[in-house]
């Protein structure tokens, strides 16, 4: 089943600033995807234009079959973004509930939830402190919770460990690839980071800059699950060269395509 | 002793001891240079005139902070709601800010003699009035910054859920603008006394702290004047620790603060 189908969307800001050109990629559910390119190369914007919180152009996004306007409406999908935006008056229990509230599930019903988030991200005992008491990678890991919290179908990413340090972030890469198997959900996933994108994803989307475009798309053949051994396996060193020259030839493999 | 309370014992020595130091110097310098009573009365002196004249001075003081507090009570709701007016309208905020912060930085004060010509000087109302426009700017102008310093991403994240303009006003900008109006609180409580106080200064009942220090001192009663000083000081300190306390009552989440340097 297709999860996402971005279909020849483009963005162009106030001000001509040309974003995206003409992006075509499907998105089978329970995938996970990565877009990875230099800065300015449009690949938030793409993602935004995925969960409708910016309007595309030109052309068109689905998700689960139904408009991108529509599905946020519907709650199909969670978001995390690189600053875990937690709201500090509220507790770590009442961060992850926000959605469920908005939802208008029941009192009983949310807290039960709550209790299995914390669970799965490793936050046991943690419920009601503020965020001003956790460290960056647990204020992240209760975004990831929060966004995870009403079981949508769909996960959006953008840079959500591109603030941590290299450590806290491998061990997070590790813990999402959990996390993502034991849901089922599909994760476009948003990175700077060449080993982050290839250690996670089943296909790396590679995007040039101005204007951005999908220049390559690498799928990731790694056995699963990935573990710290994937990381020492030379298929990933292989697969990690190919998407750093996917991304340094950027826009010239085209130029040479057409001369 | 807990290890709490000699922490905290050990935090406030310095203070009191430059608060002890103070009243002993301040008495050795009037006594010992024999300084003459209309220009500075010595602590000792102050005291006797404060306890001789207990009831009547807690009397005037009373009587005061009610109109203090009225006035702020006015003030800042109004303040308030015309904040969450501009920050919802953004076309008013851009014709009526501009004034606002302009009369934040003018001294209101001035016009405490006006005030006591427009309503009868001697109810409490004249008072409460002066000290209701002094509350009204800080308590506007801050709230209007507090509503529009929410974080972009915390309203997209809203977004995201589908939530809808009052769910992000209750749930986002609210909780966002109270350390905002909080610290307003703070100078609008001060402000409130000074505005009560500088107002009976123009004439006001004569149960009033304000008309009595001005009395007093035009008597050649400077020990009585002192010691209404000092009441309106003590009501003063207590309505600003009030403000304080319902600070940290309601915003349970920041984290907690040294008392000492805070």
């Amino acid at each position: 089943m297709t999860s996402v189908k971005i279909d020849g969307v483009s963005k162009q800001f106030q001000g001509g600033t040309v974003a995206l050109q003409d992006i075509d990629l499907e998105i089978e559910q329970g995938e996970f995807i990565s877009f990875i390119g230099p800065s300015g190369c449009g690949k938030s914007t793409l993602l935004r234009i995925v969960g409708d919180l910016i309007e595309p152009t030109a052309g068109s996004v689905t998700v689960n079959g139904k408009s991108a306007r529509q599905a946020r409406r519907d709650h199909d999908y969670g978001i995390v973004f690189q600053d875990a935006v937690l709201y500090d008056w509220r507790t770590v229990s009442k961060n992850i509930a926000l959605p469920l509230e908005l939802a208008g599930w029941d009192r009983e019903r949310r807290a039960k939830r709550v209790a299995e988030m914390l669970e799965l991200v490793e936050l046991h005992g943690f419920g009601e402190h503020y965020p001003w008491q956790l460290s960056g990678g647990m204020q992240q890991r209760v975004s990831i919770a929060r966004a995870l919290s009403f079981d949508p179908a769909l996960l959006l990413m953008d840079e959500p460990f591109g603030a941590l340090d290299e450590m806290t972030r491998e061990r997070l890469n590790a813990e999402l690839l959990r996390i993502w198997d034991a849901s089922g959900s599909t994760v476009v996933f948003v990175t700077h980071s060449i080993a982050e994108a290839v250690f996670l994803s089943t296909r790396v989307v590679v995007m040039s800059a101005r204007p951005g475009r999908v220049s390559r798309v690498i799928p990731i053949e790694l056995p699963q699950p990935r573990t710290a051994a994937t990381r020492e396996d030379p298929r990933f060193f292989e697969l990690a060269t190919e998407v750093r020259e996917a991304l340094h030839m950027g826009g010239s493999i085209e130029e040479k395509v057409v001369a | 002793m807990t290890v709490a309370m000699t922490k905290r014992a050990r935090e406030w020595f310095p203070a009191l001891v430059v608060l002890v130091a103070g009243i002993a110097i301040w008495e050795g310098v009037v006594k010992g240079l024999d300084i003459q009573r209309f220009l500075l009365p010595a602590p000792s002196t102050i005291w006797t005139s404060f306890s001789d004249n207990q009831g009547q001075l807690w009397h005037e003081g009373w009587f005061t902070f009610q109109e203090a507090l009225g006035g702020f009570a006015i003030g800042c709701t109004a303040g308030a709601v015309f904040a969450v007016i501009v920050a919802r309208w953004t076309l008013l905020g851009t014709a009526f800010l501009p004034y606002a912060i302009a009369a934040n930085a003018i001294p209101i004060i001035a016009f405490a003699p006006i005030t006591n010509a427009w309503f009868d000087p001697l109810t409490k109302t004249s008072k409460m009035v002066i000290a209701a426009v002094l509350c009204f700017f800080p308590v506007f102008v801050n709230v209007v910054r507090g509503l529009r310093s929410v974080k972009p991403s915390q309203i997209e994240l809203m977004r995201s859920y589908d939530a809808g303009e009052f769910t992000v006003f209750r749930l986002v900008r609210v909780p966002t603008a109270l350390p905002y109006l909080f610290t307003a609180l703070r100078v609008a409580s001060v402000l409130a006394m000074i505005g009560a106080i500088v107002g009976e200064y123009y004439g006001g009942s004569l149960d009033a702290l304000g008309a009595n220090i001005q009395q007093d001192a035009a008597l050649f009663q400077f020990e009585k004047a002192w010691a209404e000083i000092v009441i309106a000081c003590l009501f003063g300190i207590g309505f600003y620790l009030a403000v304080v306390l319902c600070e940290r009552v309601v915003m349970r989440w920041q984290p907690p603060v040294e008392m000492v340097g805070a």
